[in-house]
């Protein structure tokens, strides 16, 4: 479905996305993970065609972006970071109005914005304007617009972002149903749970670049430990408990309130501790996540 | 419509699908909602047709249109008011409504992941201004008949001749709002807008003014299309008519061409 | 143990401090409005006067010329302009968009503040484009008479008769469409035929009626009347009178208006 090679995009001397491959495959749903300013929605703007690669060769359903644009746009959704709903019209207008840029008949959009509205949840509001709508129907009608012209591939770039919680499963159960359908996802989030829940592929960027990729499972096994133990001490400072311990696991990290020891044991790791005289104030040992990957991957460090 | 989807097809880059009417259609329901707007854009060019040319002209004897031939005064004006209309609703459409749509809207960021292209979005938004500009001329027309003041059926071409002048303006005021930073830069327009208004030949002839700046008001767009108007309206038609369509024809072009790769640069980033 | 109490001079006595925020805001954007405010009127002052005044025979006029009609007339209406210009946009964004009234709000200032604040830097745009406006036509001999001092406080009268009625308007709309209807049917036809441009005797007369009643038309003919020296004291305190009533009943209504959109 996507295939870039060595993909960079160059604003000025500062390379957003840098000479990433990335292979997407029918069906799958793939994930670009990564902090704020790691290059995600670039890369998602060049595979939407609406974004010139500087440099690296890129093809989407296997035609060229750059001659075939309006062809392949007429194949994919889009779901941009923000959404774009068109405020002078209202909830049904919109997708109406969103079908016909497609070039599609009055009489096929009008059937499909009633099952779209439907699958969005959005039937009683349909003659609503959009600006009083909440977040969580903005953004499923953002979907649902992007679905009018039944795209094989649909790219989403941080669908649940900004969402409550009860918003974003209604989400996820939305994208699940399309995946069952068929459709192709691709998808960006810094949720690690979303990534776990979505994603059979994903790729980590940060500074443009793609640190690790891998089914989540893979990720974990690579860049983790199967479990993480948790401890936390009666003191302001965790590091001179780091150093007692290092033995006792692959990796120990400090934290200002606790110390992070990888390991596969959890349990026997954390009889471990207790054998040794130290008397943690609390113990969780816990699976190891996306998330223990992710931080590992590209740092603790606020990055914006 | 499917003239306009000809002109799109016919310009050479930048990308566009032909799907230009569908911004039209888009524009066309978004105006459902929020008619009184379009309608009362009707009445400016008619409320100063009667205050100026009726109630001041009153007090004005005939005027020279230029060849020596003497009008009554209501006459006389009422050409260069539809001209006028025409280019503030062209520019109006082509800068303030634009403006809006291109950074607090966003709509075209949703646009443009549809085939559509960047063409499509500068000849489905100029078309749209034509449009409108079309429900304003005619309904000019045919108040300016009723008063008496058009005096020849070449009036009817009038109507092109106004579409004409809101292409180029259109066209051009699309151009510069791909440039326009903040709400305050639209003084500047107003700036090169209302002295076009009130000293392009409109109010009174061109002799009024000394002979050394005359090539100067001769030089703007809103003269061209006010003589170009003022001819059909009074029947007094020559080849010289031309002129003022090749010049407004040129400017409208020339600023759709420019237009297009405006929008292009700015939302194909 | 002792509580202290912030002395807080009592609602609308702290409107200064409103003033002093829409005064500090005004720097930052006063380039662009010179050109709406100042230059605008100046242009119809040259295409008008001087350019159609050529063709216009002055008999009907009460005055020399076309130009020294028409002046005083840009002079009211250039104030109509700014203070409905300054009274519709600014207020609804300082409701809606950018939200300043409830800021002042939120500090302990009250409604009256807020608009007393408001209307008085109003006043003050008012004031700056007459002045303005009236070198301008006093350097072009437009207008002659030491009066046109007496003329521009006329012009600020006018703009205040429309400040506060359309404060009210502005906090009553829901959107800004209402602004279209407000400029195109009622501020524009006031414009071109309230007798700023021509006397209104030449319309018909239930046309001429309706003009007299406007305010604009009240303030056009004070202006006018005083730098020409026709002015009669009955005459103009008749004018000033029914102006004041407009801005009176309009402060009132924005009163209103206000705090039933800000208190709930």
């Amino acid at each position: 479905m996507i295939s870039a090679h060595r993909l960079t995009k160059r604003f000025g001397e500062f390379a957003a996305v840098d000479a990433i491959d990335v292979e997407v495959r029918r069906g799958e749903a793939f994930g670009f993970l990564g902090p704020n300013g790691a290059g995600k929605s670039s890369t998602m703007r060049m595979i939407g065609c609406v974004s010139p690669p500087t440099d690296g060769s890129l093809r989407i359903l296997g035609r060229d972006p750059a001659t075939d644009g309006p062809a392949i746009r007429a194949r994919l959704g889009v779901v941009p970071q923000r959404d774009t709903l068109d405020e002078e019209l209202t909830v049904r207008e919109n997708i109406l109005v969103y079908g016909r840029y497609f070039g599609l008949s009055r009489a096929h959009v009008r059937a499909k914005a009633d099952e779209l509205l439907e699958f969005a949840q959005l039937t009683e509001r349909a003659n609503s304007v959009v600006e009083p709508l909440s977040g969580g129907m903005k953004r499923r009608l953002t979907i649902a617009r992007s679905l009018v012209n039944d795209p094989e591939l649909l790219l989403l770039d941080e669908p649940t972002t900004g969402l409550d919680p009860q918003a974003r499963h209604v989400l996820w159960d939305r994208l699940f149903r399309l995946k069952r359908s068929g459709v192709t996802l691709v998808l960006t989030t810094h949720y690690m749970d979303e990534a776990e829940q979505l994603c059979d592929r994903l790729v980590v960027m940060d500074g443009g670049r793609i640190v690790a990729e891998g089914s989540p499972r893979e990720l974990i096994a690579l860049h983790s430990t199967r479990e993480v133990l948790e401890l936390r001490f009666a003191a302001d400072d965790h590091a001179p408990y780091a150093t007692k311990l290092t033995d006792l696991a692959e990796r120990v990290e400090v934290l200002p309130d606790r110390l992070l020891l990888y390991t596969d044991d959890g349990d026997a790791t954390a009889a471990a501790v207790q054998a040794r005289g130290l008397e943690p104030l609390s113990v969780l040992a816990r699976r190891s996540t996306l998330e223990d990957v992710f931080l590992h991957l590209t740092g603790r460090t606020l990055v914006d | 419509m499917s003239a306009v989807n000809a002109i799109a097809r016919a310009l050479p880059i930048p990308a566009g699908a032909g799907l230009a009417r569908t911004l039209i259609e888009r524009n066309a329901r978004a105006f459902r909602h929020g008619w009184i707007t379009l309608v009362s854009g009707i009445f400016e060019p008619i409320f100063y047709l009667f205050s100026l040319g009726v109630g001041l002209g009153a007090l004005i004897g005939d005027v020279d249109t230029g060849g020596g031939r003497m009008v009554e005064y209501a006459a006389y004006v009422a050409p260069a008011m539809m001209a006028a209309a025409a280019m503030n609703g062209a520019v109006f459409d082509s800068t303030f409504n634009l403006f809006f749509k291109l950074k607090y809207a966003k709509l075209y960021d949703s646009v443009l992941a549809t085939p559509l292209g960047p063409r499509d979005v500068a000849v489905g938004e100029i078309g749209w201004a034509l449009l409108r500009g079309l429900l304003y001329s005619t309904t000019f027309l045919i108040v300016a008949a009723a008063a008496g003041v058009v005096h020849s059926w070449w009036a009817l071409l009038a109507l092109p001749a106004a579409s004409l002048i809101g292409l180029a303006f259109a066209a051009v005021g699309m151009s510069v709002t791909t440039y326009l930073r903040s709400w305050q830069d639209f003084d500047y327009i107003q700036l090169a807008l209302l002295p076009m208004f009130l000293f392009s030949a409109t109010f009174y002839p061109l002799s009024t003014y000394d002979e050394s700046i005359r090539w100067i008001v001769q030089a703007t767009p809103l003269y061209h299309g006010v003589a170009m108007i003022r001819d059909l309206m009074l029947g007094d038609v020559a080849w010289g008519i031309l002129a003022h369509v090749a010049y407004l024809a040129v400017m409208g072009l020339v600023g759709v061409l420019f237009a297009a790769r405006r929008i292009e640069r700015l939302l194909l980033r | 143990m002792a509580t202290t109490t912030l002395a807080q001079p009592r609602e609308g006595r702290m409107a200064g401090r409103a003033f002093a925020y829409w005064l500090a805001n005004y720097r930052r954007v006063w380039r662009g409005s010179i050109i709406s405010g100042f230059l605008g009127p100046l242009f119809f002052l040259l295409a008008m006067g001087f350019g159609l005044g050529t063709l216009v025979d002055g008999g009907g006029l009460g005055a020399p010329g076309y130009v020294e009609f028409i002046a005083p007339g840009i002079l009211a209406a250039q104030a109509m302009q700014t203070a409905v210009g300054e009274s519709t946009f600014p207020v609804m964004g300082a409701l809606k968009w950018q939200r300043q009234y409830h800021a002042m709000l939120a500090a302990p200032l009250g409604i009256a503040d807020l608009v007393l604040g408001h209307v008085a830097f109003v006043a003050m745009r008012i004031a700056i484009t007459s002045v303005a406006f009236a070198l301008v036509a006093v350097a072009l001999g437009a207008i002659t008479s030491w009066w046109v001092v007496g003329a521009v406080f006329a012009a600020i009268l006018t703009g205040l008769a429309f400040t506060t009625p359309v404060f009210a308007f502005a906090a009553r709309q829901d959107n800004d469409s209402g602004f279209n209807v407000l400029f195109r049917f009622i501020i524009m036809p006031m414009f071109l035929f309230s007798g700023t441009f021509f006397p209104v005797e030449q319309l018909p007369a239930g046309l001429e009626a309706v003009a007299m009643a406007t305010p604009l038309w009240h303030g056009v003919e004070l202006c006018r009347s005083l730098v020409m020296g026709t002015a009669t004291v009955a005459g103009s305190l008749g004018h000033v009178a029914y102006l004041l009533l407009w801005v009176v009943g309009g402060l009132w209504l924005a009163l209103a208006s206000f705090r039933k959109r800000l208190v709930t």
